[in-house]
């Protein structure tokens, strides 16, 4: 019997055995873990508390304070300096503070840290946003990343797959958001409980690294372990640009794909070509629908940003759509680019001015109200449209507001009409 | 290693809000949290429960919020294992983290009654009742993942790890150059 893509890095990263399946416990080396400045000071804490005078690797560490910062508050200023001491204490190389500033799951792509064939585990919930590049990834506990920080290694029990097999040219409105949202509504949100979701087929090879990001990110939204896409060309020139760039300290990686005798435990077929862009309504991210059905829905926010749409697309997508257009002045608009590195190149495209032009603020690159942090957390009975990936109770602010999750382009019309909008019909 | 107690039954999909109330997350300690354990599942819980007893609940234990906080009350109460249908996936990995041992038996989870007294060999996985013959086995941990939940955790396996295969504290001259780098890559 032949190994999935998830198996084969599993195995080729495992220690002490010499063949697995699924179900199995395995240990196993990591090639990166990371913790941002909600899940690092209690790592950190369990760390210092082991007395090991060092991490396993100064390069294969990274610490990026991207969820309140800059600091909202007192305690969060607090929690940001745990991160800082730690880093220079122990010399942390791949620490990102405010000047470097970006998204945990869209910088370390972008700064070349995580390529094809890796084993990475993070403290955050998203991040099986890697497996696009061909990795696997998971989200762990801050126990999980003390362990992993002081000996290089994890424990992982190895998951089952589900195939979902994309197929057809999606239509003109229609991205990677609106694919998983779809895929999401039919599994339900613990439908890939333990499990590993693959995406393939010829939707997924024609779509952009930054559409496959957004897919692999919701993996955990239908209860999966790991989302993961086979490495492929544009895999291949992502990766290349970015360790030219910011030459990492890697060059080579490793690409692997699913034996064509694979066991999966499900496969399920998506023809796309006439699917309509999605949109998800509160309060779970199954609850998807085509964004024609809404379309009385009256609101007071439009977020565009996140760890799953923060990325140059898609905000070249929304400023497409807002062009020499204003917003429904009683909505406002808050877009928070990923990374200082989109924030920059926004700008030079003049992404920027068109945002602000038509009535919304341009943030400075952070996790923002997603989480209902900070700059646009709702207030009681309120309405978002938002391009994050999580829209339960409270997630944004107030309990009794509502959070409907959409593609960049659905939220910016949806912006301009101050309901909820198909960008075709402006 | 052979755990005893008496079973306190409970049924599908518990939640962390009712095994540990987020009213009493203002505090990690685990003697403060043990006395809330299960407490909007079953009030009764604590005050019926000795040493060494044994949850068994249904399918999806542990389900919600992420948050350790739920399997150290549940250890810290004196709970010797939970047995369940199936376990939610990060309480799962919490409880061998924080050394709570759990068996994930549908026979076991079924069979079992309240109030019985039940005996758990934890190296084989098998679950038998006090008196009588028929026992139901349970997934066996492999040995490291024993080795972590025996230790007391997973930061607790880290501390034995730690003396056996220590790291000398970086030398003075290489805290600076550490500190050179950083500042260095600053400037940048």
């Amino acid at each position: 019997m032949g190994c999935t893509i998830t198996e084969r890095i599993l195995l080729s990263h495992a220690l002490d055995v010499k063949a697995i399946a699924p179900g199995d416990f395995i240990r196993t080396k990591i090639d990166l873990c990371f913790g941002n400045d909600i899940t690092s000071p209690i790592a950190i804490k369990e760390f210092r508390e082991l007395g090991r005078g060092k991490v396993f690797n100064q390069n294969r560490v990274a610490l990026i304070p991207d969820h309140f910062l800059p600091a909202k508050d007192m305690k969060s200023a607090n929690q940001a300096k745990i991160l800082e001491r730690f880093a220079e204490e122990f010399g942390i190389v791949n620490y990102f503070e405010l000047s470097e500033m970006g998204i945990e799951h869209v910088l370390l792509p972008e700064r070349g840290l995580i390529l094809p064939g890796d084993l990475v585990i993070g403290a955050d919930s998203h991040t099986c946003t890697h497996g696009a590049l061909g990795a696997f990834a998971t989200g762990v506990g801050s126990t999980d990343l003390a362990y992993a920080m002081a000996f290089g290694e994890c424990w992982l029990k190895v998951p089952e797959t589900i195939q979902l097999r994309f197929t057809g040219k999606p239509r003109k409105w229609v991205g990677g958001k609106d694919l998983i949202l779809h895929a999401i509504s039919d599994l339900g949100v613990s439908g890939a409980l333990y499990k590993s979701l693959e995406f393939t087929g010829d939707t997924i090879d024609m779509l952009s690294m930054d559409d496959r990001f957004s897919m692999c990110n919701m993996a955990i939204e239908a209860g999966a372990k790991n989302g993961i896409m086979a490495p492929d060309r544009i895999t291949e020139r992502f990766v290349k640009a970015a360790i030219r760039k910011y030459k990492p300290g890697r060059k080579t990686y490793k690409l692997f794909k699913s034996d064509k005798d694979a066991a999966y435990s499900d496969v399920r077929e998506y023809n796309v070509s006439k699917l309509e862009p999605i949109v998800a309504a509160p309060h779970l991210p199954s609850n998807g629908r085509p964004v024609n059905e809404f379309k009385d829905v009256k609101i007071n926010q439009v977020v565009i940003g996140s760890c799953t749409n923060g990325r140059i697309s898609d905000l070249k997508q929304a400023a497409g759509v807002l062009k020499n257009k204003k917003i429904d002045p009683r909505t406002r608009l808050v877009v928070l680019p990923a990374t200082r590195e989109i924030y920059m190149e926004a700008v030079k495209e003049g992404y920027a001015e068109i945002f602000v032009r038509a009535g919304g603020v341009f943030c400075t690159p952070n996790c923002g109200p997603c989480l209902g942090g900070h700059m646009g957390v709702l207030a009681e009975g309120e309405v978002a449209v938002a391009t994050t990936n999580r829209n339960f109770v409270g997630r944004m602010g107030h309990p009794k507001s509502f959070v409907y999750l959409s593609n960049p382009a659905v939220a910016a019309a949806s912006a301009v009409k101050g309901q909820i909008a198909h960008p075709a019909d402006l | 290693m052979k755990l005893k107690g008496k079973v306190h039954k409970f049924g599908d999909n518990i939640n962390t809000d009712e095994i540990i109330p987020a009213r009493y997350l203002n505090t990690s300690d685990p003697a403060e949290l043990a006395k809330h354990c299960m407490e909007d599942a079953d009030p009764k819980f604590v005050p019926g429960l000795k040493e060494g007893d044994v949850i068994v609940a249904g399918e999806n234990f542990g389900c919600g919020s992420s948050r350790e906080h739920a399997p150290i009350a549940v250890k810290a109460s004196g709970v010797s294992c939970v047995i369940a249908k199936s376990f939610a996936r990060i309480f799962y990995r919490n409880a061998i983290n924080i050394g709570l041992p759990i068996f994930t038996s549908a026979e076991a989870s079924e069979a079992l009654k309240s109030g019985e007294s039940v005996q758990v060999d934890v190296t084989k996985g098998e679950i038998s009742r006090f008196g009588r013959k028929r026992s139901y086995s349970a997934e066996v941990f492999p040995g490291f993942i024993r080795d972590i939940i025996r230790s007391g955790g997973l930061m607790e396996f880290a501390r034995k790890r730690q003396k056996e295969e220590p790291v000398d504290k970086p030398r003075k001259k290489e805290k600076k150059k550490q500190k050179v780098r950083i500042q260095k890559k600053r400037k940048k």
